[in-house]
């Protein structure tokens, strides 16, 4: 008994060896940059030129005066182009996943299709920003193409508007995305059990609302996944808009996200700016994951009373 | 009888949604091969949908240019994003195997701070991240690249699930009574059946990694070392490189072709596993 | 048994590192015993950073050492054995320098072989990398090179602005920038009747002209230049005073006057009509189009470099379509200089090709004909504007040089600093937004305000002129 016992307790200890690789380096290169990262956002800390300056304390100085300078703009501007590809692209993959999850609904060439939405994934950010802006560039392929069919007589001037510049990024997040979402979300389908969908149509219920009323409900631990994700993601964004624009967020910075903010900083060896940045980073993917981990344990608790509900009845 | 018409009209739309949409993804990469056969005095001449012949004069000048050493750079990708696919898989499961078998005290802080730390972008500690780097001697490698995708919370949080639904608990006890040791278990029984998920993030990692610009513009600086999405952003900014075209389009073909051919071989294997992943209960 | 022939490689690789290191040692030493800079051994590896492949094909073109360069451009080997190794980056938004300027922060501690023996800076940053204090370019004198014996026939201008606030020349320029009108001639023979350089000259010779021949181009549907960027520089280039002072603790930017000029008469000209008000800037794709064939665009204002490097590979159609002739205004645009780099451990072959770019007649005669370059010289530019054989068929046969060498005459430039660069970048782009609708005039200015104080940190007031 004793012994049994003993072996008990050494297996929980176990693990503790398995969670051991992550945080070690997570503390390594993630922990301790991060305090170095907001120790230097108190001290005006750059380089100019060839010549070093500072490191001097100034408290809260740079993050006043981040404060006073455009930081909440380009918070919009990132959220707003995150939107511009996030709406489209989970609504259109949600779409699709019922589409080519529905065994009545016979797609042609589904194996093809699957295929190719995925693609446009697997092209780096870089690349793809710097073939759109090949390509819509007023003398570009596309205004060439649009002005011999007629339907442009000008060039198209995509890069030169703020609609324009926004749109380019919101279409390019999308289609770097919508496949990947689709399969994933297309795999979450495909893992409810089929006698519910059986059940559903025997009782008559429409596509629609087999769709709302059943698929939807069972694959929401899935859409949270996909929400922090693009969301993680989306805060991050900084390829495509950077190339797309060269680093300005032009016209008139209404395409500038945080994170090119920050680069702009990091480029220009200014540390302390940096470092303030980056506190304010923090705290903003801090307060998005305090909301997230709510919505999820929501979920959570909501889903485990439905299923005692149900088993009581 | 009812309930064939509609299934028409749904199927019709479907085939054209999904006809669009392929075409939006693939009319990009048609232009971008046509553009790469031809020469800068066709590309000036404006667009045209068919290819022209000087292809291979453009890649030739590509593969010859020292300044933008595009094939090395592909090796530099390619190592960068293999390791990282096989060790942030590896040890993501490792780290959800491991809280989600063991009971020990401490596993509901862990998991609690993982979750917490799911949402923070590697930017943010950009600046001590390179600190640190420098001090380690690790500038200017491909190391910072690699190691710390061992602690990816998004990748974890994805096995953590996938544990959930497709390892039964019994199984791990089983193999105890059978006299199995802990990682034997792990490596022997957890791995294989873990294989969709891991296939699954592998690539969702290796294309995360081949993409990657941030970091990896902020830690090289030699040519040797840069890896492809360096290259093309350098590229961008490169005024004198737009006096051939051909070039520019010739070398982001470069760039995004190897993989696309990898992609095509796996496709089958990819969608599969993802299914696969799915129709676990 | 393997691993035993390894440690015993490793322990031979050691001993053999110490050994150097410590001969290494004794060497510098002695060197520095001598107080000059480090004289005798001359390393095998000479490290030279530059923006693109110009100075390449120059030092190709003349250095008598040359033997082949690696198929892949980036090592060009010496007939001594040594070794040129390119390290380039590009110049736009400030990559060359920030790569240049980690090399040179780490030029002490590098490994001789790692050390930056040779670097270029152009007109926009130069001080800054002449400046005595930071002290990375080495004074000429300090290589062997008499500036007034050696470089005796240079412009003047070109070696005021490689010289630091005590006069030391720390820098030497092979190319002269002097900006002539570059014109279309099948245009000029519609709009104007005649493609003459003399005449074209007399339409265009001041801006008031300019601007009537703008709408004659106009009316038959022509575009005079480009676009607002490249008039820029016939402004940016005659401010009165830099761009930044610095006074005690404050880093002074005032605007000038002349930028502000630039600002509105950009706007009139993009209103009526004389600018492609699709073309945004220079270096890019649109720009390059706008160049070829097909193009409504009438002219540039091209220094030299600019006739061979850019307008050349962008003209798709027959040779001989251009002409040159003086425009409305001398200015300089650009500019590439050369300098020996603090610790480098080949001064001897630095001075080698400093001396064979910029101090040898008869190699800057052979760049200027073969590459069309505005050389440096002033002997070998009087003659080629006096050789009336002379002539290049991408000009249709016209002498350039008749036009540039009394440009080159009337070019003065005393108001550099080292913050050019991003103040010349960056006003343009501020206010292409300005120009192109997007934003107010004031909102202009206040991005320009925040885009340099991103770039420059250190910059304490920025004074706009009153108006």
């Amino acid at each position: 008994m004793d012994a049994k016992r003993a072996k008990r307790v050494d297996y929980s200890k176990f693990g503790y060896f398995f969670i051991l690789p992550f945080f070690v380096t997570f503390f390594v290169f993630s922990f301790i940059p991060l305090v170095d990262t907001i120790r230097y956002s108190f001290f005006e800390y750059y380089r100019s030129g060839l010549k070093e300056v500072g490191p001097n304390f100034v408290g809260l100085g740079n993050y006043i005066a981040l404060l006073k300078s455009d930081l909440l703009r380009y918070a919009g501007n990132t959220f707003t182009l995150w939107m511009l590809g996030f709406v489209p692209q989970i609504i259109i993959s949600l779409v699709l996943a019922a589409w080519f999850t529905d065994a009545r609904l016979k797609i042609h060439g589904e194996q093809f299709f699957k295929v190719v939405i995925y693609l446009p994934n697997l092209i780096m950010a870089s690349a793809f920003a710097m073939l759109f802006f090949t390509m819509f560039s007023n003398s570009g392929p596309v205004n060439s193409i649009l002005m011999d069919m007629g339907f442009a007589k000008k060039p198209i001037d995509f890069m030169g508007t703020v609609g324009g510049t926004r749109a380019l990024v919101g279409l390019m997040n999308f289609l770097m995305w919508f496949g990947n979402t689709a399969i994933m979300l297309m795999a979450a389908i495909m893992g409810i059990s089929p006698d519910l969908f059986e059940a559903a149509s025997l009782d008559g219920c429409t596509h629609t609302q087999i769709f709302f009323k059943i698929t939807l409900p069972l694959i929401r631990p899935i859409l949270s996944y996909t929400l922090i994700t693009s969301m993680i993601g989306g805060l991050q964004m900084f390829d495509v808009p950077q190339i797309l624009t060269n680093g300005q967020g032009s016209p008139d910075r209404t395409s500038y996200t945080l994170i090119m903010f920050l680069n702009s900083h990091l480029k220009a060896s200014n540390y302390g700016m940096a470092g303030a940045l980056s506190v304010y980073l923090f705290i903003v993917s801090a307060i998005l994951c305090f909301i997230v981990y709510r919505m999820l344990n929501d979920d959570g608790e909501k889903k485990s009373k439905r299923s005692k509900k149900k088993e009581a009845r | 009888m009812k309930e064939h018409k509609p299934i028409n009209v749904r199927s019709i739309v479907a085939h054209t949604v999904l006809i669009i949409l392929a075409f939006l993804c693939l009319f990009f990469f048609y232009i971008l091969i046509i553009n790469s056969t031809r020469s800068h005095a066709e590309l000036q001449k404006g667009f045209s949908a068919l290819p022209s012949t000087h292809f291979l004069e453009n890649f030739m000048s590509v593969a010859n240019d020292g300044t933008f050493p595009m094939l090395r750079g592909i090796l530099n990708s390619l190592i960068v994003s293999s390791c990282c696919a096989a060790i942030c898989t590896y040890f993501s499961a490792l780290t959800a195997y491991g809280l989600y078998v063991y009971q020990f005290k401490l596993r509901n802080a862990a998991f609690t701070f993982i979750m917490m730390i799911l949402v923070m972008p590697t930017q943010v500690t950009a600046m001590g991240f390179l600190r640190l780097i420098t001090k380690m001697g690790m500038y200017d490698t491909l190391l910072p690249m690699i190691i710390p995708s061992i602690a990816s919370p998004a990748v974890f949080y994805f096995m953590y699930s996938y544990l959930q639904s497709s390892l039964p608990l019994a199984l791990v006890e089983a193999a105890r009574i059978d006299g199995s040791g802990e990682f034997r278990t792990f490596n022997s029984i957890v791995l294989p059946i873990m294989k969709p998920a891991i296939a699954v993030q592998a690539i969702f990692v290796f294309v995360g990694s081949w993409n990657n610009y941030f970091i990896p513009a902020l830690v090289l600086q030699s040519k040797n070392k840069m890896t492809v999405p360096i290259l093309i952003a350098t590229l961008r900014g490169a005024d004198y490189m737009n006096f051939n075209m051909g070039k520019v389009y010739m070398m982001i073909t470069v760039a995004i072709v190897p993989i696309i051919i990898i992609y095509l071989f796996l496709s089958k294997f990819i969608i599969a596993g993802v299914a696969l992943g799915g129709v676990k209960e | 048994m393997r691993k035993k022939v390894f440690s015993l490689l490793l322990t031979a690789l050691m001993l053999t590192s110490l050994l150097a290191a410590c001969g290494g040692s004794s060497g510098s030493s002695a060197a520095s015993g001598g107080g000059e800079a480090v004289a005798g051994e001359e390393g095998k590896i000479i490290n030279i950073y530059s923006w693109n492949d110009e100075f390449k094909t120059r030092v190709e073109a003349v250095y008598d050492k040359i033997d082949h360069t690696s198929d892949d451009g980036t090592i060009t080997y010496l007939t001594d054995g040594c070794e040129i190794h390119w390290v380039i980056n590009p110049n736009t938004d400030g990559v060359y320098q920030q790569k240049l300027d980690e090399a040179l922060l780490r030029q002490d501690s590098a490994a001789t072989d790692d050390k930056v023996d040779l670097f270029l800076s152009e007109t926009d940053y130069v001080v800054k990398y002449t400046d005595k204090d930071i002290n990375v370019a080495m004074p000429l004198t300090d290589l062997g090179i008499d500036p007034d014996k050696d470089l005796a026939d240079q412009y003047e201008y070109t070696k005021v602005v490689a010289s630091d606030a005590d006069g030391v020349q720390r820098g030497s320029t092979w190319q002269g920038c002097p900006c002539l009108l570059v014109y279309r001639r099948d245009i000029a023979k519609e709009v104007f009747g005649t493609d003459d350089p003399e005449e074209i000259g007399a339409i265009v010779s001041d801006w008031g002209k300019m601007k009537d021949a703008a709408q004659q181009l106009k009316d038959k549907g022509y575009y005079t230049f480009a676009s607002y960027a490249d008039t820029f520089r016939s402004y940016g280039n005659s401010i009165s005073e830099p761009w930044v002072t610095v006074d005690g603790p404050d880093v002074i930017m005032k605007i000038d006057p002349r930028i502000m000029e630039w600002i509105s008469d950009s706007k009139e000209w993009l209103d009526a009509g004389y600018l492609d008000k699709t073309i945004k800037g220079q270096w890019n794709d649109d720009w390059n189009k706008s160049m070829g064939s097909k193009s409504k665009v009438f002219a540039f204002l091209f220094p030299a470099w600019g006739i061979d490097f850019v307008l050349t590979p962008n003209w798709d159609g027959e040779p001989g379509s251009w002409g040159v002739t003086t425009g409305p205004q001398d200015f300089n645009w650009g500019g590439s200089f050369i300098h020996g780099c603090t610790g480098t451990d080949n001064p001897e072959h630095v001075k080698e090709i400093i001396l064979a770019l910029t101090g040898n007649a008869d190699n800057m005669e052979k760049i200027t004909s073969t590459y069309t370059e505005f050389s440096n010289n002033t002997v070998v530019m009087k003659k080629f504007a006096e050789d009336d054989s002379f002539g290049t068929e991408f000009l249709g046969g016209e002498n350039p040089f008749k036009y540039f060498a009394p440009a080159a005459e009337g070019i003065e430039m005393t108001t550099l600093s080292p913050y050019d660069q991003g103040c010349v970048e960056i006003i343009q782009q501020s206010f292409n937004d300005y120009l192109q609708g997007q934003v107010s005039f004031d909102q202009a200015k206040n991005n320009f305000e925040t885009a340099i104080k991103e770039r420059y940190p250190d910059i304490t007031q920025i004074i706009w002129p009153e108006n």
